[in-house]
């Protein structure tokens, strides 16, 4: 298990599943254009960040009622979409990069045309903030979950403005939601994470006790990582319900905050709100890296779809986290979320 | 030549005689043609002109006009009388004698053809065929066809008025069994021709020997031989291909095969002539190929079969071909017969035949085979009364080979059965309400009745027992009495509660004392059935009120209980009472009650069918972090069709008519409901804590966790939450609006400005506040959100007053000492609570936001959101002063303090107030109550090591402290 430091240099990332081989790893996360934070007060906080499907790009939303769409790459503002009336929550990314849904303070969940910037629809109905937002694997449907409890799916195929479906079976607000291929899973602030598996036409609902702030599918689809305000990330296999790790040491007690996977299932990583992101080893539960990002609060952080590439969202700042593992050619891009 | 008159018999005299020749006359002159006239019979010149018209005079001097000069017809169209269109036909301009004998147009019956008969005249058109065939050109009687004479001949008609008839051959009369000629030769020529002949022929055939002996039969026809020379080069009996079958494709089409099968002459007889419906046009038949719009190519390859030909000397059976399948029965039995008695082997008597039917040879089935054991003996099995059986052992009974004892004869059938009987039978319960129509008649009514009836019982029935309208009717003639009295009393009482609660009595009362309410006798509704002492008191209560007692709500409550129970059930009592408000009679008899006992209660609602195990087994699991199969549930949802469809996924549950969760009805009017709803204000007028996030999670109203009523209380959670996820379906229906109205679920949502609203609203119909505080101030549990407002505020001040003690300390330094001191995870400390109440605690120090932060997210629940960096900074311990900033935030903070500073001092004003009601209320309370009372003030001494970090004080314990701290101050 334990490799030497030496033979770590040549591991790559895509196979380094061993402590030892992250610490490496990890210890080339650098953050390299620091020089380019702006004081933070007077630009609005990127609330959410994902990357987009294939990786290439990256959309963050903050309180400054837009989207921005970045090239990951290059580090490049590409578009801004405005048209929310509050803060915007949460984002996602159609598959094909063709379109974009936001979700806002303002309880409304936008559907976005990427190319042109348009609203291509706005769809009304919560009855509070809508906290995420999710296209499905083809973007037929938009599924949000809103802080009343709802999660509506919409239907981005027809012209009827109403949701397909109103999922009310939580008892508070939906925090987070993630759409596999037929599985709907939702963490609610009850404390319960919900797995709607639409395949069996079954709900398991599993009881976390502590309000949860972000739920993940694994990427083969097996368990479910759930963050939840007791400041534990907790690793559920996802057909029994049992608890198969249990990540601990972080800080997460008041604010929504994100956990993620790393692509190839083999960390575990989550925000903290003492500036770092923390880094487990799946398997061994063991802390393998503790990221400063910042001082202030780590609010998102999503993990690239294929390669080791990390984002975080602090003070109005979105960092690109790489790692190369054989020279400095590190490609860490800063992006800053100004005011539009 | 002279004629005398004499002479005159003897000639006959033709034509007009010229006159006498005198001699010596002159000769006259001869009348000019222009001035010879022609009379008509009557007289009247007739006038010649033109030849054309045979001289005939046409009109006034051949004008359309008369005598009088030409008067057309004057066109006439009014509104009434609309003109007609005017057809003028030729007639119209005819005189009579244009349509006389010699006229142009004469009237005279003649025959037509339209009325002759419609039998054919076959013959010819026979002959019309034979020649049609033989002609140069075949098919040339088209022309003939054309130029056919309108007329059948004379001899035709000289035959017809002799006597002949259609299809009968010439000549004399006679008997049956001359007329046996065929004509065979014909038919199998022509087939197609001359069916109709055919079968009447052969029909009176065989009706002969039905006949009697004097009746005679007109002769056969012939057909005529066809004697035209053959002039061609073709073989004998070649026939070229039919055009007229060709091109028609109509029946003629039979004659291109050289060799007819009979079936197909039979089919061709009774018009059945497959090939020609389906070709409607078109070069066809043998020899020709198919064409590009034929259907199938059946017939354009000749196949000849040996069918065809006869394979027996001697020819078919006579008539063979000709009756085809509507041969007379008669006729082909005949035949069979006699091959069946040559058949029979035996001999045969004479003047029998073989019977025609054979005889039905009855089946008979051997005895069943008896079992070895079997005896021949009844056992009677013990008589079971099916009442006292449950239904499935009856049913189970009765499956079996013994009888139960009601299916006896001597019972009677089922028919037998009244409905009370058959009820038992199945097992169902017994309906509640009104069973028979006495139950809804007025007392004095019935009373009259049993009265009349009673002479006639008497004898028979023994003591009668009273029916409870009855007595009913005797206790009120009591309680009338005695309400008078008490009249002065219950003002006295009345006067506490605001006028509102008043009135709302009042309206009780006047409702259920009405004589409609006496009539119903089952009360079927029963909100406090989870409490049988709670509900015994509330029957009580009606009771009363149907007696007209005024203060029956004072008499129905527990003595022995605190007075703030006793306010409450009051008003619970009095809502419910107003709830249910018992129907006219009138109108309820017409209502029937429904069969279905989910169906009884009729105020139901749809709840979700699964719930959710215990909630305290799964915290314990998740304490013991044995996630699985503890803390999981699983339930059956449906989703939208729709949605299975966008993700590409059969639908689980195709044909299922709902979607979600499968939903139960259950009962909706607990009384918690509505009281929760409109006492919502008071909970919500408590401003939110500042320092606790208002995130409720679970949505429970706080009822659930507050300790003030007790396990009474807890025992009611299921009705709250029942209600609460009603409150959540109407909802999400209504969308947002709903949402804040909806009670305890979305306190915080709910904005300052329309709490205040409803506050004061509230303020009319509640008691006065220092009961609430005396109340609440005194009940041993204090972690109710509605108490929370007590807890900030003690928090704030224990502060404050820290702060003045401790001189010049920073306030953020105190939040943090707060924070830190914060041992445990919350959930060791308070395992019994409610998960949010967990949440709330350790949130709530922890993340122990500023005033300001608080004012901000004041409307949130759950986790906040991030903040903005600017905050974090401020909170944050690290000394990270952006310091402008900071700055700005502290006065900010200061000036709320400031202002909330002088609120507090209202607020301990009224809390000094509150204490000594406190006191008083205690000194009320029953033994029971006090020792309650102390057990949970020392559960919370206990706890209050933990507790003062934990953030999960008493509000109790803040108040002590703060007293203390208050004491110090002031020395």
């Amino acid at each position: 298990m334990v490799r030497t430091q030496t033979n770590t240099h040549t591991v790559r990332y895509d196979c380094c599943s061993t402590w030892s081989c992250l610490c490496i790893y990890i210890t080339r996360f650098r953050c390299f254009s620091s020089s380019h934070f702006l004081s933070t007060h007077l630009s609005p906080p990127p609330l959410s960040l994902s990357f987009s499907a294939d990786g290439n790009y990256l959309l963050s939303c903050g309180s400054d009622k837009s989207l921005k769409l970045w090239s990951v790459s290059r580090g490049t503002l590409l578009k801004t979409y405005s048209g929310h009336g509050y803060e915007v929550l949460d984002a996602d990314g159609s598959y094909d990069n063709s379109q974009l849904c936001s979700c806002s303070s303002d309880k409304t969940v936008i559907l976005w045309d990427v190319a042109t910037g348009q609203v291509t629809r706005k769809l009304r109905g919560h009855a509070g903030k809508v906290n995420c937002v999710q296209f499905n694997e083809e973007a037929t449907v938009i599924l949000s979950g809103s802080i009343d409890g709802t999660v509506r799916c919409w239907d981005t195929r027809s012209r009827k403005f109403d949701p397909i479906q109103i999922l009310d079976e939580a008892q508070d607000g939906v925090s987070s939601l993630k759409v596999s291929e037929h599985e709907l899973l939702t963490g609610s602030v009850d404390g319960r994470v919900r797995r709607y598996d639409l395949r069996m036409g079954q709900l398991h609902v599993d009881f976390i006790n502590s309000p949860i702030t972000c739920v993940c599918f694994s990427a083969d689809g097996q368990c479910t990582l759930t963050s939840s305000l007791d400041s534990t990330v907790r690793l559920l296999d996802k057909s029994t319900g049992e608890m198969l790790g249990e990540y601990t040491g972080h800080k997460m007690k008041g604010y929504k905050l994100d956990c993620c996977l790393s692509s190839k299932d083999t960390h575990v990583l989550s925000c903290s709100e003492d500036g770092h992101v923390y880094c487990w080893d799946l398997v061994e539960g063991s802390l393998m890296l503790k990221l400063p990002v910042g001082k202030a609060v780590v609010q998102s952080l999503s993990f690239h779809p294929s390669e080791t590439r990390l984002l975080t969202a602090m003070e109005g700042r979105v960092q690109v986290w790489g790692a190369e593992p054989e020279e400095t050619e590190e490609e860490v891009v800063v992006v800053q979320q100004e005011k539009a | 030549m002279a004629s005398d008159s004499d002479s005159d018999g003897d000639f006959v005299t033709f034509g007009t005689p010229l006159e006498p020749l005198e001699e010596d006359e002159p000769l006259r002159k001869p009348v000019p043609l222009y001035e010879q006239t022609v009379k008509d019979e009557k007289g009247r010149y007739q006038r010649f002109h033109g030849a054309f018209t045979g001289g005939f005079s046409a009109g006034y001097f051949n004008t359309v006009g008369t005598k009088e000069g030409w008067t057309p017809a004057t066109f006439v169209s009014s509104r009434q009388q609309k003109a007609g269109r005017q057809n003028a036909r030729p007639e119209d301009f005819m005189d009579e004698e244009d349509l006389g004998d010699h006229g142009i147009a004469p009237r005279q019956i003649t025959t037509t053809a339209d009325f002759a008969s419609g039998r054919k005249d076959v013959i010819r058109d026979k002959a019309r065929a034979i020649t049609s065939l033989s002609a140069p050109i075949p098919g040339d009687t088209v022309l003939e066809d054309l130029v056919a004479p309108a007329r059948s001949s004379m001899g035709v008609e000289l035959l017809r008025k002799m006597g002949w008839k259609d299809g009968q051959g010439v000549g004399p009369r006679v008997k049956r069994r001359l007329c046996k000629q065929r004509a065979d030769s014909a038919t199998r020529a022509f087939g197609s021709a001359s069916p109709p002949n055919g079968s009447s022929e052969s029909q009176d055939e065989e009706d002969g020997e039905f006949v009697p002996e004097n009746v005679t039969f007109a002769p056969k026809d012939v057909t005529p031989i066809d004697f035209t020379p053959k002039v061609d080069l073709h073989g004998l009996g070649y026939r070229g291909l039919n055009p007229l079958a060709a091109l028609r494709g109509g029946p003629g089409a039979g004659h291109i095969n050289l060799f007819t099968m009979d079936s197909d002459r039979t089919n061709s007889l009774f018009g059945e002539d497959r090939k020609g419906q389906r070709r409607r046009g078109g070069v066809a038949g043998q020899g020709f190929g198919v064409g590009a719009m034929e259907d199938d190519d059946e017939d354009i390859y000749h196949r000849d079969i040996m069918s065809n030909y006869d394979t027996v000397l001697g020819g078919e059976e006579p008539g063979n071909g000709l009756y085809g399948w509507t041969a007379p029965q008669q006729y082909n039995r005949k035949k069979k017969d006699h091959s069946k008695d040559a058949a029979y082997l035996g001999k045969i008597l004479e003047g029998f035949t073989l019977a025609s039917d054979k005889l039905e040879t009855k089946t008979i089935f051997p005895p069943p085979n008896l079992p070895r054991d079997f005896r021949p003996v009844h056992y009677f099995r013990p008589v079971v009364d099916l009442s006292s059986v449950s239904p499935m052992v009856a049913q189970a009974l009765q499956t079996s080979r013994g009888h139960m004892a009601q299916e006896e004869p001597s019972k009677g059938g089922r028919h037998q059965l009244d409905s009370a009987q058959r009820r038992e039978l199945l097992g169902e319960a017994t309906l509640q309400g009104p069973s028979s129509v006495f139950d809804l008649l007025k007392v004095e009514d019935r009373e009259r009745l049993s009265s009349l009836r009673r002479p006639s019982s008497d004898t028979s029935s023994g003591p009668r027992q009273p029916t409870p309208g009855e007595a009913r009717a005797a206790v009120v003639a009591a309680g009338v009495a005695a309400a008078a009295a008490r009249a002065s009393a219950q003002k006295a009482l009345s006067s506490r509660f605001a006028p509102h609660a008043e009135q709302q009595q009042q309206e009780a009362l006047s409702v259920w004392s009405g004589p409609t309410a006496q009539a119903q006798t089952g009360q079927t509704f029963k909100p406090f059935e989870r409490t049988p002492h709670k509900q015994a008191r509330y029957d009580l209560y009606i009771d009363q009120l149907k007696q007209g007692d005024r203060d029956a709500l004072e008499l129905s409550l527990d003595p022995t209980m605190t007075e703030w129970e006793r306010g409450r059930e009051r008003d619970e009592f009095v809502r419910a009472a107003l709830l249910y408000k018992p129907s006219s009679s009138s109108l309820s008899c017409r209502f029937t009650r429904g069969k279905q006992d989910d169906g009884v209660e009729a105020d139901t609602v749809e709840v979700t069918r699964d719930q959710e195990n215990d909630v305290d087994d799964k915290q314990a699991a998740v304490k013991m972090k044995m996630f699985g199969k503890l803390t999981r549930d699983t339930f059956e949802w449906h989703p939208d069709n729709l949605l299975c469809k966008r993700f590409n996924i059969p639908d689980p549950y195709p044909g299922s008519g709902f979607v979600g969760m499968p939903k139960v009805k259950r009962d909706k009017f607990s009384v918690f409901n509505f009281l929760t709803v409109s006492e919502s204000p008071t909970a919500s007028a408590s401003p939110a804590p500042q320092g606790v996030k208002p995130s409720e999670p679970g949505k429970r109203s706080r009822w659930d966790v507050s300790g003030q009523a007790g396990d009474k209380e807890r025992k009611e959670k299921d009705p709250v939450s029942e209600f609460l996820s009603v409150a959540r379906i109407e909802a999400s229906g209504s969308g947002p609006e709903a949402s804040t109205t909806d009670g305890p679920t979305t306190d915080p949502t709910v904005e300052p400005d329309t709490e205040q609203k409803e506050e004061e609203e509230e303020e009319e119909s509640r008691p006065s506040m220092d009961l609430f505080k005396a109340i609440f101030a005194s009940s041993s549990d204090e972690k109710s959100s509605s108490s929370s407002e007590g807890e900030s505020e003690e928090e704030e001040e224990k502060e404050e007053g820290v702060r003045s003690k401790a001189g010049t300390g920073p306030q953020i330094s105190n939040q943090l000492n707060v924070n830190t001191t914060q041992p445990a995870p919350p959930v060791s400390t308070t395992p019994s609570q409610h998960p949010d109440i967990l949440f709330k605690t350790p949130s709530g120090p922890a993340a122990a936001p500023p005033p300001r932060d608080q004012e901000m997210e004041e409307e949130e629940f759950g986790p906040r959101l991030p903040p903005p960096s600017s905050t974090l900074t401020e909170r944050r311990p690290s000394p990270t002063p952006s310091a402008k900033d900071d700055k700005h935030k502290k006065k900010c903070k200061e000036k709320h303090k400031a202002k909330k500073h002088g609120k507090h001092k209202k607020d301990k004003k009224q809390k000094k107030k509150h204490k000594r009601h406190k006191h008083k209320g205690k000194q009320k309370k029953t033994k029971k109550e006090e020792s309650s009372d102390s057990s949970s003030e020392g559960s919370d001494g206990n706890g209050q090591e933990d507790g003062e970090e934990g953030g999960g004080v008493s509000t109790e314990e803040l108040l002590r402290r703060l007293k203390s701290i208050r004491g110090k101050n002031l020395q």
